[in-house]
């Protein structure tokens, strides 16, 4: 199958062990000097990071309490961001709803990277019967229609968070398998694996110690990217309503319930959770591209 | 290097397609040319699903199926019209007009009735006792909803129904039924072209049902010329209907538009006539705001409730049920789902109820101190953990039920996850009588209590009777009651209804919250809305100004 | 190409087990209120759902050979017409899609690859990922609330046409070019209208990936030996850029489409739901909640196939173009 590849001339050079952790943060600057987008994508990781981890505990109100007497009360200074058809502060549940949605991306990028990650790795190392099997799974799997799949799985197991998490895993898994195939055939024979295997490492121990943190840096470009990918996947399918299950603040159902909202002119349901997604997403894609300038500036986008 | 000329130039030329796009500023929806002529005489009707087949009597037809039989078909004797007290029009439960029947005749054991000599199908034929016969016996026959819907009314056999001549049809009773007449007047008795349906029956097929599932075959005042599933329905009036006025809209458009806010958004701009399915909320605010007229009815015989599985535990505990009763919300509940759009059955004086007034309210309130002492007597003072669920299609109205009696619940130390069944799978779920807490809405087309206590509390078990309640002490009162209504006996029926009620509100397998209203958002030059039973629209009245 | 069968039955038994799983007995719901265990019992005989697995497997094949999608239980259309009457819908649909989006991609990842590194670059890339960063249905009902409902500029998101048009006579499905054929330019105009909003939310979500592709090729061939070879030679920018630059850039785009292409199918569902638009994403997504089986199927076997074609046609096009790439992929 045709990947998209460069018409450059050159074959991607094989990058060697990662360089000194100083060249590295001097090499970070200059990339964030040259693209200050990189460096205002980093800065929100790290303000979303935070709130995930600190926001349940600051913010002013209980994100599932109600107070049906406030309901649908427009942006205030006692409510910031307004409250929803409950009376719940959406403020809070927007910043609750970090949590979770962090944790749904990195939980589907941590999956997918074990199982598509690891099946292409040894599909391009080992080539044969694995190449085949695993490629061939990958085929199959693209060749659906992609949401209609997850709609389906998730339909099939349930909608809960874990099998959200598992159908954007399964979906990602030809993306994986095809990217990290390719880049383990290139390092192949490489010097420092053929090291490795003069030093007596089994076959096993070179994919996972040798292969996988090399090209672990490759992989987080797609890992950004997928993370957005997983948060507006669960958003759709609460748009369906295979989504997460209430009253849990998420900002793909909040988007979802809001939604209808917008006509009758109660735009703050939706557009708050909705902008804090656009931002995650956002920030993750551009993080992305950051990442990939900073490992290999060869790739360049 | 590059001029900064060029590459400017080149963005214009490759954005001409986008710039040609703001270009299609034209606010009307339709050219000049089609407009004024077609619009005043054909209704735009908007709602979220249509039918998935023409004939109620088909096998899983939906509610949107309903109200093309309804309005392509006729019956013999249809339910009159009145006015309620805030000036809306409703059908009138106690009067029968004659439909296709210009007769009626009540025996002892039977009814007669006389058909209208000039009734015609909708392709021309004449209607004759022959095929009113035909299309009963099809009723009784086929299974599945419409079969058991005629059973209400204790027309079972199809030895019942005798086609005396040409023009004159009798049903015979099998047993005094208070309900048969009215039975009559529902959509299931529908009088088909047998003749027609006949024609395009099989042997694996004897009643013609795949033909009827996409072809109207009736004598209504409507007929279908167009059915795009899923996305549009067309009806032309029929000019030869002698079942009542000739209505005025020669023509009616039906289209399905799934999301809710654009149906809003259709009525607001005046681009679309009619819609009945708009969430709650939507009516409310639409209401305020004056744009459209909102007419609101309370649903005959209807209400929401909180279901508990009394088979299986922990629910067969009846101290615990009581608890959870005073446990509810109740208003939080009304105004978060149903905006003030709602009768409340909560709050009455006490569950031991001294009229027969159908839905009434039950003597719970929220009180959680009660709840808790009820709740230790019960014996489950640590609290449990359970489901509550709730059917998908309805989520707009139960998903806020829903989280609030889970949040009231918590406080008891009843730990609840919210279930949302998608539609198809309600119905199964439903079967199983397998889930311990729902939020569910019954209402019965024959607005009498019994009506509803058979359905829903008979030991008959049937799919309604979602706690599985059995009772025979309760099977007995609501026997009586039947048989007391046929023997026009009003002391041992009152007594019965009253028996029954309290019985329902003591024992609480279903805790009652709100009966709710049906409303309809029209334009303002739309007149003649009539609420009917079935809650689908009747074109037959409606008028365009 | 043999690498396509290995997919397609790979596919087909997937989707067979996955509608199997799906929870919701069909025979319940057919059965309708009231049901009996008996009349349950006799509807599923009828549906052929008491067979054990394999059989109903069997079956199902069988009639796939035969070209027989089965019925649509909600619908009670065979799955055949129905996707053949709606698949027109959503690939005009997700075409007008591409064309707009192309549109505004492809100058958007020249100029951001001319102009590397300036704000216009950064600007290119900020608004691309905005629109790819927001749920694809809440883009459309934002749409719909501006344009429609507050301006009054779009028609009324009633689907492929307003209610006082007839669709033009049926030769391709498609609307524009089906009524351009009849002459009928009101109802083309018509169709063209109701099509502007969908599209344009699809077209917003692809602008991305297709950018981005752009970019990245023409910096690429932008640094590639042969143009500097024709800057060297004294030829004016323009050409450099468009004649030279721009179509060997192109190659890598054209294989991206097919990717978006079969993606934006897939958020097709979404956008048919917010728009009320007649297409097979909307067909599937009733038909997945109601647990009917044969439309699931048909859906997805006939997007399978759709994409496996869309690829070998790509790859086709790719060999003709370019000769250096004619190999065994």
């Amino acid at each position: 199958m045709k990947e998209a590849a460069i018409p450059s001339g050159a074959a991607a050079a094989i990058p060697a062990a990662a360089p000194a952790t100083g060249s590295m943060l001097r090499h970070a600057r200059y990339v964030m000097a040259e693209n200050p987008v990189t460096g205002v994508a980093f800065g929100l990781f790290v303000v979303i990071a935070v709130a995930a981890l600190l926001g349940p505990y600051v913010v002013p109100y209980d994100p599932l309490a109600s107070e049906v007497a406030d309901k649908l009360q427009a942006p205030s200074l006692a409510h910031w961001f307004g409250t929803d058809q409950l009376g719940r502060d959406i403020f809070s549940r927007v910043v609750a709803a970090t949590r979770l949605d962090f944790l749904i991306a990195i939980t589907s990028v941590v999956l997918v990277l074990a199982g598509g990650g690891l099946a292409g790795i040894a599909a391009g190392y080992f080539g044969g019967w694995t190449d085949r099997i695993v490629s061939r799974l990958a085929d199959t799997i693209m060749a659906f229609p992609l949401f209609v799949l997850a709609m389906g799985i998730v339909a099939a197991l349930g909608n809960t968070v874990t099998n959200i998490v598992i159908a954007t895993a399964i979906i990602n898994f030809p993306l994986y398998a095809r990217v990290a195939r390719a880049e383990a055939n290139v390092r192949r024979d490489a010097g420092f694996v053929q090291a490795a295997r003069l030093s007596g490492n089994g076959e096993f121990r070179i994919l996972l110690t040798q292969i996988l943190p090399n090209i672990m840096p490759i992989m987080m470009v797609q890992i950004s990217l997928t993370m957005g990918y997983a948060i507006l996947n669960a958003a759709g399918l609460s748009f369906i309503g295979l989504g997460v299950r209430p009253p849990t603040p998420e900002w793909g159902i909040m988007v979802a319930e809001g939604a209808a909202n917008i006509i009758s002119g109660e735009w703050w349901i939706a557009l708050f959770p909705g902008a804090a997604l656009m931002l995650a997403v956002f920030c993750f894609n551009l993080l992305g591209d950051g990442l990939r300038d900073l490992v290999d500036p060869q790739r360049r986008t | 290097m590059t001029r900064k000329g060029l590459s400017r130039r080149e963005l214009l030329k490759s954005s001409a397609a986008t710039a040609a796009a703001g270009a299609l500023a034209a606010p009307a929806v339709w050219t000049p040319a089609r407009a004024a002529a077609a619009r005043s005489e054909t209704l735009l009707l908007v709602t979220e699903n249509g039918p998935n087949n023409l004939d109620i009597q088909g096998l899983g037809t939906n509610r949107p199926g309903y109200e093309a039989s309804w309005n392509c078909y006729d019956r013999l004797i249809v339910n009159a019209t009145k006015t309620l007290p805030d000036g809306t029009l409703s059908y009138d439960r106690d009067k029968l007009e004659p439909e296709l029947a210009e007769d009626m005749k009540v025996g002892d054991m039977s009814v007669t009735f006389a058909l209208k000599k000039n009734a015609k199908f909708q392709d021309g034929t004449p209607v004759t006792a022959k095929d009113v016969k035909w299309s009963f016996d099809r009723a009784v026959s086929v299974g599945g909803f419409p079969t058991v819907q005629m059973k209400a009314g204790s027309l079972i056999k199809p030895e019942q129904f005798v086609a005396v001549d040409d023009h004159t049809f009798r049903v015979d009773f099998v047993q005094k039924d208070r309900l048969t007449l009215p039975d009559l007047a529902v959509i299931v008795p529908s009088i088909y072209n047998s003749e027609l349906v006949k024609k395009h029956a099989t042997a694996a097929d004897p009643w013609g049902l795949d033909y009827t599932k996409s072809n109207t075959a009736g004598s209504g005042p409507y007929k279908v010329t167009s059915w795009k599933p899923g996305v549009e329905v067309v009806y032309e009036r029929h000019d030869g209907w002698v079942g009542g006025k000739l209505p005025e809209l020669k023509r009616i458009i039906w289209r399905t538009i799934p999301s809710s806010g654009n149906r809003r958004a259709l009525m607001e701009r005046g681009d679309a006539d009619i819609s009945f399915d708009l969430p709650t909320k939507d009516f409310a605010e639409m209401k305020q705001e004056g744009k459209v007229k909102i007419i609101s009815t309370p649903i005959s015989n209807g209400m929401y409730s909180v279901e508990l599985n009394v088979k299986n535990p922990p629910f067969n505990n009846e101290k615990l049920r009581q608890a959870l009763a005073y446990a509810l919300p109740y208003k939080k509940i009304m105004d978060a789902a149903m905006f003030g759009l709602a009768n409340p059955l909560f709050g009455g004086a006490s569950n031991k109820v001294t009229s027969i007034a159908w839905p009434q309210p039950t003597g719970y309130v929220t009180d959680l101190a009660k709840a808790k002492s009820l709740m230790k007597a019960a014996g489950v003072g640590d609290g449990l953990s359970t489901t509550i669920s709730f059917d998908l299609g309805d989520d707009v109205t139960c998903q806020p039920i829903a989280e609030l009696i889970q949040e009231s619940l918590g406080q008891l130390g009843i730990q609840t996850t919210i279930n949302k069944v998608p539609g198809a799978n309600w119905r199964s779920e439903m079967a199983k009588k397998s889930m311990p807490l729902m939020v569910n809405f019954f209402s019965g087309w024959l607005d009498y209590p019994e009506y509803f206590f058979f359905w829903c509390y008979h030991g008959q078990n049937a799919i309604f009777n979602t706690p599985s309640y059995q009772n025979k002490d309760m099977d007995a009162l609501i026997n009586g009651a039947r048989q007391a209504a046929a023997a026009a006996d009003n002391a041992t029926y009152d007594k019965d209804v009253e028996g029954f009620i309290t019985q329902a509100y003591t024992e609480v397998p279903r805790i009652p919250l709100f009966q709710p209203y049906l409303s309809v958002a029209a334009q303002k030059n739309i007149s003649g809305y009539t609420y009917w039973f079935h809650r689908q629209l009747d074109y037959r009245s409606i008028r365009k100004a | 190409m043999l690498t396509v069968i290995p997919t397609l039955v790979g596919v087909v038994i997937v989707t067979f087990l996955l509608t199997r799983v799906l929870p919701g007995d069909p025979a319940i719901y057919f059965a309708g209120p009231a049901a009996t265990p008996q009349s349950i019992a006799e509807i599923r005989k009828t549906l052929g759902l008491d067979r054990p697995l394999l059989a109903q497997f069997v079956r199902y094949v069988d009639d796939l050979a035969h070209g027989d999608l089965g019925s649509s239980l909600s619908t009670g259309q065979p799955v055949v017409t129905e996707i053949a009457s709606r698949l027109p819908a959503s690939a005009e649909l997700t075409l007008f899609a591409l064309v707009i989006s192309m549109s505004v991609a492809v100058p958007l990842g020249i100029v951001a690859a001319v102009r590397q590194g300036s704000w216009i670059d950064h600007i290119c890339r900020v608004v691309a990922t905005a629109g790819v960063s927001l749920p694809v249905f809440f883009t459309g009902l934002l749409l719909v609330y501006v344009f429609y409902f507050l301006l009054g500029w779009a028609p009324a998101p009633i689907g492929r046409l307003d209610v006082f048009f007839s669709a033009p006579t049926d030769r391709t499905g498609f609307y524009l070019i089906d009524g351009l054929i009849d002459l009928d330019f009101e109802t083309t105009w018509a169709a063209l209208k109701q099509l502007v909003l969908p599209a344009l939310t699809l077209g917003i979500f692809s602008l991305a990936p297709i950018a981005r592709m752009t970019r990245a090729s023409m910096l690429a061939l932008l640094g590639s030996d042969f143009v500097r070879t024709a800057r060297a030679s004294g030829l004016d920018n323009r050409t450099v850029i468009i004649t030279y630059a721009f179509r060997n850039a192109m190659l890598p785009v054209i294989t991206t489409l097919g990717m978006v292409f079969s993606f934006l199918l897939g958020a097709n569902v979404l956008v048919e739901k917010v728009f009320a638009w007649p297409g097979i994403g909307s067909y599937a997504v009733e038909a997945l909640i109601a647990s009917d089986f044969a439309p699931v199927q048909g859906f997805v076997l006939t997007m399978a196939i759709l994409y496996v074609a869309l690829n070998l046609a790509i790859d086709l096009l790719y060999g003709v173009i370019d000769p250096r790439v004619r190999l065994e992929g």
